[in-house]
């Protein structure tokens, strides 16, 4: 508690050094947590795709149902194919509506026979999709395979680049909240020398003279840790409408509430982390 | 109580101290006598293990100094009261604030830390100055709360190192005479001082220090020669 008592006149007798510390911090969990926003969100995108059928032929118009089924019984014979399901132009004006429930003027204008019917199908394995792929797009009464493998390894790269990149950006940040917390703390620590060479003198442990530091340290990453996923959270709550949009279908928004207090339980570790290295090292040359 | 046995101590190149051996009863007053650069200090920094022997042991009570785990530090410190001779008190904070530092420190309750103090302060009299800065104090008052702080745990020793080094004669005495009255109580005080008028007059136990070396521990309570400063 004495210790508590101390770090806080600490903060109080130096603002700007610890508005300092806390901006830095707020920078490097805004980061964090926008970063766990998209790499976290883009895992999803790819689980979703990847359980999605991953090839879709759409038929001609003139194609007959017995042929469709002929082809649907030819594909399962070949031992590759997991599932198929057939959408008929009834059922694929259904879908169309439903998306497209929203926007009266879409659905004026499409009407059951403009849209095609489609023979929906995944693979047991990736690797088979080409060649599923190419066998339909051999077949007379198909006009067009969609193949979503592309779209699949295209997000793999992008999330893994930005898994990369963020995870950089996270560690330079990171480095840089240390050094910075260390030279606040530090200056402080340089300030008090003589109280802590006297505090020493009178049997005071090492531990009593850097609790303070430490805590300081610990309020600067949870304060910063907490404004920082504050307003990445704030961001992603007013996005959500525009990204329902964009990202039709996919289950991802609104972000559950679990999975945000869980990025902030995360980051709070972090941050505690972060300032407890920092005050621990800015302290430990004066307790030599 | 406390026994050196040859006992050096070197800086680099330097030597502060050379085989110094004696020893103190437990209750005994002793003044520790020399010139500057003489080794007193460096004794006291021994003592408190500020700094670790280059060779020889130290034994109070208990402890071996020189062997002394770094966690037994401060149980160590809380043993002996020190009267620095440049004080050590904190300008940001009262005397009050000063003097219940080192209770502070060990943790101990607040409300009778703070009944301790006040006894303490009433005994060495600045009671009445205990809410004031340090700068708003006379040289001899703030001696008085340096001796205060140095009671704060009762401790079985007191090393005071030059306690009446900037302070007028009248003032000195009476310093002087707070550090019997301490010892009255059982408490062992080793007092630094280069003050031969105070040493010559209380006619108690003299160990003399010369360049490093003990030169002279004078039981016989002979008068010493003035010491250069």
């Amino acid at each position: 508690m004495k210790s508590v008592k101390t770090s806080w006149k600490q903060i109080r007798r130096t603002p700007y050094q610890a508005l300092t510390a806390v901006f830095v911090m707020i920078l490097t969990f805004l980061s964090i947590s926008v970063f766990s926003f998209i790499v976290f969100g883009s895992s999803i995108v790819i689980d979703y795709f990847e359980s999605k059928p991953q090839v879709t032929a759409f038929f001609k118009d003139e194609a007959r149902p017995e042929e469709i089924a002929q082809l649907q019984t030819n594909l399962k014979q070949t031992g590759k194919i997991s599932n198929t399901r057939f959408v008929s132009k009834k059922e694929a004006l259904e879908i169309y509506k439903e998306q497209n429930k929203n926007d009266p003027l879409l659905l004026d204008l499409v009407t059951e026979d403009i849209l095609p019917a489609s023979l929906e199908i995944s693979t047991q394995k990736i690797d088979d999709l080409a060649s599923v792929s190419d066998a339909l797009k051999g077949s007379p009464i198909v006009a067009e395979v969609i193949y979503q493998k592309d779209i699949v390894s295209t997000l793999s790269k992008w999330t893994n680049a930005v898994r990369i990149i963020g995870t950089s950006v996270i560690i330079v940040l990171a480095l840089v909240s240390i050094f910075i917390m260390m030279m606040v703390i530090g200056f402080k620590v340089s300030q008090k020398r003589d109280e802590i060479e006297i505090m020493k003198l009178l049997s005071a442990t090492n531990w009593y003279i850097r609790w303070p530091f430490m805590l300081e340290g610990i309020f600067y990453g949870t304060v910063g840790t907490l404004i920082g996923w504050l307003i990445a959270s704030a961001g992603l709550l007013y996005a959500t409408p525009y990204l329902q949009t964009f990202l039709k279908g996919i289950p991802l928004l609104p972000a559950s509430p679990v999975f945000l207090l869980g990025v902030l339980a995360s980051e709070l570790i972090i941050a505690i982390g972060l300032g407890v290295i920092a005050s621990y090292f800015a302290v430990l040359r004066y307790l030599k | 109580m406390i026994k050196l046995d040859n006992v050096s101590k070197k800086f680099g190149t330097g030597t502060a101290l050379t085989d110094v051996t004696f020893s103190v009863d437990k209750g005994e007053f002793i003044f520790l006598v020399g010139p500057s650069g003489s080794g007193k200090t460096t004794l006291f920094r021994l003592l408190t293990k500020e700094m670790t022997p280059t060779s020889g042991t130290i034994h109070i009570g208990e402890w071996n100094i020189g062997n002394l785990a770094k966690k037994h530090i401060p149980h160590l410190r809380k043993s002996i009261g020190v009267i620095f001779q440049d004080l050590k008190l904190l300008k940001d904070r009262t005397i009050l604030e000063n003097i219940l530092l080192p209770l502070e420190v060990a943790n101990a309750d607040e409300s009778n830390s703070k009944k301790k103090i006040d006894e303490i302060l009433e005994q060495v009299g600045i009671l009445e100055h205990k809410h004031k800065f340090p700068i708003q104090l006379s040289g001899g008052e703030l001696q008085r709360a340096a001796i205060a702080r140095a009671l704060a745990f009762s401790p079985e020793i007191i090393l005071a190192d030059e306690p009446t080094g900037n302070l007028d004669s009248t003032t000195s005495w009476e310093i002087v005479k707070l550090l019997q009255d301490i010892n009255k109580t059982g408490t062992t005080i080793i007092m630094a001082t280069h003050n031969t008028e105070i040493v010559n007059s209380l006619m108690k136990r003299v160990v003399v220090l010369e360049k490093g070396r003990l030169v002279d521990d004078q039981k016989s309570k002979a008068p010493i020669e003035e010491t250069q400063s």
